[in-house]
C-alpha cells in the first residue's frame, strides 16, 4: 500500500541567526496552530523547532551568519513533519544527544526539549548530498 | 526582551518580560549576574515573559547556581504559564524555589 500524500504547509529558507529566530517561531506558530493543534502542543512545537534552529546556528555553522536554513512542513494525515535542512559540514548524530537532566548545568537542555516534544527525530540524508537534515515528526493532539 | 532591576526590602527584583530567546538570553545573562556581585537576595519575576528557551532557561540556572555557591537567595515569582511549561520540560520546576506572587516570595525570604 503506497504512503498517503503529504501537503505542504510551509518551506521558509531564512539567514542562521538569532535574529531570524523570531520569525521562524511566528511561521511555525501560524502553521500549526492552523492544524488543530492545542495551544501547548503549538508552543511546544515552536520551542522544539526553535531549538533545533539554534543547534544549527551555534553548532553546525559555528555562529557564521552569511550561511541559511531551510524549514519545510508538511502533513500525512495526523502527522507533522518538519524537515530542518542546513549546509554546513556533516555533523555526527551521536554527538547530538540530549544531557542527563539530573545532572542540573546551563547548557544543554535544547536538544533535551526537542525529544521531548516529538514524537519521532532523525538526521536523514539531505537530497543534495551536502549539508545535515533533521527529520522530525509529531503527531497531531 | 524588556528588563528593569529594583529593590524591594533590600532585596534585588528582576522583571523580564517579552521574548528570552538566542537573541535576547545574553543580555539576560549579563542583568542577572550584576545582580548576583552584589550578593544580594534576587527575585526574578518572569510573569511578562512570553516566550523563553533554553539558552535562556541557561541563564537563570547560571545565576541560580552562582548564588548557590555565594549563599545568597535566588527565586523565580510569578512565573507565566508559558515560561513554567518550558521549566516542567526541563524539570527545573522542582530544582528551582519558586512563588506565585513576589509578596509571597518577599515575606518569606528567596
Amino acid at each position: 500500500m503506497s504512503e498517503p500524500s503529504a501537503s505542504h504547509l510551509l518551506e521558509l529558507r531564512v539567514p542562521a541567526r538569532a535574529a531570524e529566530l523570531k520569525r521562524i517561531r511566528e511561521a511555525v506558530r501560524e502553521v500549526v496552530g492552523g492544524c488543530g493543534c492545542s495551544a501547548e502542543s503549538t508552543a511546544d512545537i515552536v520551542l522544539a523547532l526553535d531549538e533545533a534552529c539554534q543547534n544549527i546556528i551555534r553548532h553546525a555553522y559555528a555562529g557564521d551568519p552569511d550561511d541559511v536554513i531551510e524549514l519545510t512542513i508538511e502533513r500525512r494525515d495526523n502527522e507533522l513533519i518538519f524537515s530542518l535542512t542546513d549546509f554546513a559540514p556533516p555533523i555526527d548524530p551521536d554527538r547530538v544527544k540530549p544531557r542527563d537532566l539530573d545532572d542540573v548545568r546551563p547548557g544543554g537542555l535544547g536538544t533535551h526539549f526537542i525529544r521531548r516534544v516529538m514524537d519521532e527525530t532523525d538526521f536523514v540524508p539531505p537530497p543534495s548530498g551536502s549539508g545535515n537534515l533533521l527529520r522530525m515528526v509529531r503527531r497531531i493532539d | 526582551m524588556e528588563h528593569t532591576v529594583r529593590e524591594e526590602q533590600g532585596k534585588l527584583v528582576v522583571s523580564f518580560g517579552g521574548e528570552v530567546d538566542l537573541e535576547h538570553s545574553p543580555k539576560a545573562r549579563e542583568v542577572l549576574l550584576e545582580c548576583v556581585a552584589k550578593e544580594r537576595d534576587i527575585f526574578v519575576d518572569l510573569s511578562g515573559v512570553s516566550y523563553i528557551d533554553s539558552s535562556g532557561v541557561a541563564s537563570l540556572v547560571e545565576a541560580f547556581q552562582s548564588t548557590r555557591k555565594q549563599g545568597t537567595g535566588f527565586s523565580l515569582v510569578a512565573v507565566n504559564p508559558a515560561a513554567m511549561r518550558v521549566l516542567e520540560l526541563a524539570r527545573l520546576d522542582k530544582i528551582f524555589t519558586i512563588h506565585d506572587t513576589l509578596a509571597e516570595g518577599l515575606g518569606g525570604g528567596a
